[in-house]
């Protein structure tokens, strides 16, 4: 039975194949197979870890609590210089130039993008705003709530700052960034999970060492990242706890 | 031409849980709670000062020298009531998560306001210390809580 590695369903499109050659290139140092199970939905995604059909995660922070706090993984390494931001934006075209002009009754465009609606939402609380007085369009992806606010059938957005860099120019040019977070302490991590226990270190060796190596190098640089920080188990708490104090 | 406008300054002692006190000079202006920013901070569980992010440190105008060893309550502005803190304490002693908005003193005696979340910090079941996340009240919270501690002290 191959292990099974999963991607937190915000990656960009265009990194699919860097994941893919991930799962290969993690195949061949370690020497055990790997199945890569990709998910467009963080729910579904959700429910199949749950069920322990995942085995190894490359999480975003939200989900990074439930399986370290409850399922018992273990998280390896963090992407290098690579922190989650949000990006409230606006239509070029909007009136609005601060979030606190924002009134009840906005639309806002979002996605189940659990980390990024959640700093969103936080983010608007100085509008006195929540999901009780807004209404909520809730998109596949950050494309999606570009073209939302084009179009003028949103007021507002949200967009993971990666996910808004990597638009279009065209359509960035469309769009105002209200307010960008600066947090620097959220990101995504690699974890493992009990199936793995006995492959964690050398798995580990690998992920630090990858930069090290041409190939390594290449993979990296299909899947958007600069290379792989240790993070130890204080590091992961520490995010955690954070995490925790941003929900209801 | 413009106005020379002095900013009210004032001496107050402010007290401590712990029965200690110091004079601090208070001026009555407001520092707006950066945008996009969230302020990070950790203690002991005696709420001693262990970590500080760079948002905490411009925020309070303290070194980050100054803030590690220090108690929170470095903080604590004297148009802050007691009773705010000593929920606080009860709450997070419980191991419950405590939320409230609360008005910082800086050191230069200038204030800030904020939304704060503390949460106990638990490691192998043992309460190892706290995390407390300050982020960006509204207006109408400010002026809510502002009027409900000036019945409180």
């Amino acid at each position: 039975m191959p292990l099974n590695l999963t991607v937190s369903p915000d990656f960009a499109p265009d990194h699919i194949s860097g994941w893919f050659y991930f799962n290969t290139f993690l195949q061949r140092q370690l020497g055990i197979p790997i199945h890569l199970e990709l998910y467009d939905s963080f729910a579904k995604q959700r429910e199949d870890i749950r069920q322990g059909k995942v085995d190894l995660s490359y999480a975003n922070p939200y989900d990074a609590s439930m399986l370290v706090r409850e399922l018992g993984f273990k998280a390896l390494a963090k992407p290098k210089q690579k922190t989650d931001e949000t990006v409230i934006a606006v239509s070029a075209h909007s009136d609005i130039t601060a979030v606190e002009e924002l009134k009840p009754g906005s639309v806002l465009a979002t996605t189940d993008d659990p980390d990024v609606h959640t700093m969103g939402m936080i983010m608007l609380e100085s509008a006195d705003l929540d999901e009780s007085n807004i209404e909520l369009k809730t998109l596949k992806n950050y494309v999606l709530v570009a073209k939302s606010l084009l179009k003028g059938e949103a007021d507002v957005g949200f967009f993971l700052k990666q996910g808004y860099d990597e638009l279009s120019q065209l359509i960035r040019s469309e769009m105002r960034p209200l307010v960008s977070s600066q947090i620097g302490v959220i990101h995504h991590v690699l974890l493992a999970g009990p199936a793995f226990n006995e492959h964690q270190e050398a798995l580990s060796q690998t992920l630090l060492t990858m930069v090290d190596d041409p190939k390594g190098q290449g993979v990296l640089k299909n899947m958007g990242l600069v290379g792989w920080e240790a993070m130890s188990e204080e590091d992961t708490e520490f995010m955690i706890d954070l995490i925790d104090t941003l929900v209801e | 031409m413009s106005e020379d406008k002095k900013t009210p300054t004032r001496e107050e002692r402010i007290r401590y849980f712990d029965g200690s006190e110091r004079v601090a000079t208070i001026v009555d202006e407001e520092i707006p709670y950066p945008d996009g920013k969230l302020i990070v901070s950790r203690t002991d569980i005696k709420g001693f000062i262990t970590h500080a992010n760079q948002a905490f440190v411009d925020m309070s105008g303290y070194t980050r020298e100054e803030l590690i060893g220090a108690n929170h309550n470095i903080l604590r502005h004297p148009d802050m009531p007691a009773v705010a803190f000593k929920g606080l304490w009860d709450t997070v002693e419980k191991g419950e998560k405590w939320q409230g908005f609360v008005k910082n003193l800086r050191k230069d005696g200038t204030y800030y306001w904020v939304k704060a979340t503390v949460i106990p910090n638990i490691r192998n079941g043992q309460l190892m210390g706290y995390t407390s996340v300050r982020r960006k009240p509204s207006r109408s919270k400010i002026r809510e809580s502002e009027a409900l501690y000036a019945t409180l002290m």
